[in-house]
């Protein structure tokens, strides 16, 4: 209420934050749609899978409805252990959405540590993260990540985060360091500097807020990214442990040529659910990333 | 020049002696020994202790590593237990179908990318470059592994206009043109897949320079002169904007190495990326530990590739 009175009486004055996200949404018409159905099936998945399936039952092996067809007792069919297509879309989906977060809020958090650190003092600890960042760019990050997975003795779905995000921090850090670089040397972080504020004050309060439209772009894209190294690797064999249903196990039971070309119900519809939640996640990183640099704003 | 490919050079050393230790240290960490393919029930365990101490396994771990490093420096990765054979014979034959399979996916990639780039930018806001963005968004946000399964049942399986797996028909005898027709068949699936996703990067980056291009003082003077438009794209243009994506060229070589796991494996094309994934399938450490070096280091040797094309056409970046 506050900010429309003020906006009435100043209607010239620029909007600001959440005002022009709403606006570059309202604008693009897809991004808007993309948004609304991601909030609707991440909420919906978690819901349905913690409400309506017993994993447990999901996930017994009932051998009379091997590969039974769409709508003959499950709407989506079922897998060569007459297992719930659907249920284990649900489940996977949610499993695979979790995971994917909490490797963004990982990384994100130490990329933002680290780039805030390294942008602002400068010096031998710039030096010293930023040589472990080239390195880490310049080696095979999934052989690596793969052979982790298969050394790590009792591996789990919280160890398989774990190494994603030994691998995946590097792209942040250096994105909010060279922005904290240039956002350093302006007047109002020099002059708080003058009167003696503590460092990580200025960095936290002063700079950080200025960088949030960027991070929010980063942490967007971050997501999606996630999502796809996450199905991928659980489809080549090497993510999620093999109890624990995923998009990308469901989408690896077609490296048999016979469901491939047969049994498209069991992998096609897990495919086309990561290909939706890819594009949806990125289109509305795109549009983020149009209201944060105002030389591309639609809205 | 040659300096600065020369210290890019050096400055590559330390960084492939941590990814050694790193490889080392999780070789050391892997279950089974280089012994594993040759006990058998009746293998005395004295006589495997002496292979073990003949074979260095009982030393200090440094000594071990510098054996180690030395021999891979001279082209020795020692034995495939699975394959019985020469580890770095065998990933040779693999690297040479990874290699032709990458040379025609970048051939591939760059001629459908330049002129949906030139195009995008040249018709900057119409129908058709919202089209084009739209297919390097798509192209962009799918995964690999999707991609290329759907590829495979509709032209594969559906289609049947491609074979599925393999490199070529093992009927053909090598050197028939046969033989190299059913190669070019094998490879083309593949290829193509390869080629759509990593167009992105490169129609983004030509479209972008050529819109900045439009706006320039040297577009401007060409137009008053009286040079047709038209001549003005091709000729001015064109050159100016595509120096820089011949820089991208060390970069699709690394994204393509990272793809290749998942296309070969896809595809059941016998390159590199597959025999990594069976290797860690069976626990064939000495191939194993030999790919991850040679993939770091062809990482780095394109993105030295990007900076030397880079600093040959835009003489204003080379380091001093």
């Amino acid at each position: 209420m506050v900010a429309k009175r003020k906006r009435k009486k100043y209607k010239n004055s620029p909007p600001t934050g959440l005002q022009v996200i709403f606006r570059e949404f309202l604008k693009d018409r897809v991004a808007f749609f993309s948004f609304v159905s991601l909030v609707v099936v991440i909420i919906g998945v978690f819901l349905w899978s913690y409400l309506f399936i017993d994993q447990e039952a999901l996930m017994r092996i009932n051998l009379q409805d091997r590969y039974s067809e769409p709508g003959e007792k499950f709407l989506f069919g079922a897998d060569q252990g007459g297992k719930d297509i659907l249920g284990q879309i649900i489940v996977g989906a949610k499993n695979s959405i979790f995971i994917a977060i909490s490797i963004t809020i990982i990384t994100g958090v130490f990329g933002v540590i680290v780039g805030l650190i390294c942008g602002y003092f400068g010096g031998w600890i710039d030096n010293l993260f930023m040589r472990l960042i080239d390195f880490f760019i310049t080696i095979p990050s999934l052989m690596l990540i793969i052979v982790f997975v298969t050394v790590v003795p009792k591996y789990t779905v919280a160890s398989f985060i774990f190494i994603m995000s030994m691998f995946l921090w590097t792209g942040t850090a250096r994105l909010v360091r060279s922005k904290t670089l240039t956002e350093s040397r302006r007047d109002y972080v020099l002059a708080s500097k003058t009167l003696g504020t503590n460092d990580f004050v200025i960095m936290f309060k002063g700079i950080l807020p200025n960088l949030s439209s960027i991070i929010i772009v980063e942490l967007t894209l971050n997501f999606a990214g996630n999502v796809g190294i996450e199905t991928g690797l659980s489809y080549l064999g090497f993510g999620l442990p093999m109890s624990t249903p995923s998009l990308g196990t469901l989408v690896s039971y077609a490296n048999n040529p016979l469901v491939l070309q047969q049994y498209w119900w069991v992998w096609l519809p897990a495919s086309l659910f990561i290909l939706f939640m890819m594009l949806a996640i990125n289109y509305v990183g795109q549009a983020l990333r149009r209201s944060a640099d105002a030389k591309q704003r639609l809205g | 020049m040659w300096k600065i490919i020369v210290r890019r050079f050096i400055l590559m050393i330390p960084q492939l002696f941590v990814l050694s230790l790193l490889v080392f240290f999780l070789a050391k960490f892997m279950p089974g020994d280089p012994f594993t393919g040759l006990i058998t029930p009746q293998t005395d365990p004295a006589r495997l202790e002496e292979l073990s101490e003949k074979a260095g396994l009982n030393d200090p771990w440094p000594v071990q590593y510098v054996r180690w490093i030395g021999n891979a420096l001279q082209g020795e990765f020692g034995i495939s237990y699975t394959f019985k054979r020469d580890v770095a014979e065998l990933i040779g034959e693999r690297a040479l179908n990874t290699f032709w399979l990458s040379l025609l996916s970048v051939i591939l990639l760059y001629t459908i990318a330049i002129p949906l780039g030139i195009l995008a930018g040249r018709y900057h806001n119409s129908r058709l470059d919202k089209t084009i963005i739209l297919y390097s968004f798509i192209t962009y946000a799918i995964p690999t592994f999707v991609l290329s399964l759907l590829f495979l049942y509709l032209f594969g399986y559906k289609l049947e206009w491609f074979p599925t797996s393999g490199s070529v028909d093992i009927e053909y005898s090598s050197g028939t043109i046969q033989y190299y027709w059913s190669k070019l068949h094998h490879i083309l699936l593949p290829t193509i897949t390869y080629a759509i996703l990593g167009t992105t990067g490169i129609i983004q980056f030509l479209r972008s320079e050529i819109i900045d291009a439009k706006a320039m003082d040297y577009v401007r003077t060409a137009r008053s002169k009286g040079i047709p438009i038209k001549k003005v794209y091709t000729k001015h243009i064109f050159r100016n904007s595509l120096l820089p994506i011949a820089a991208f060229l060390g970069f699709t070589i690394t994204g393509l190495l990272g793809g290749s796991i998942f296309i070969e494996t896809i595809f059941g094309y016998p390159g590199m990326g597959q025999l990594f994934i069976s290797s860690i399938a069976s626990r064939d450490y000495s191939v194993i530990t030999a790919l991850v070096m040679l993939y770091g280091f062809l990482t780095l040797l394109g993105s030295l590739l990007s900076d030397i094309i880079m600093s040959i056409v835009d003489p204003r970046i080379r380091i001093e």
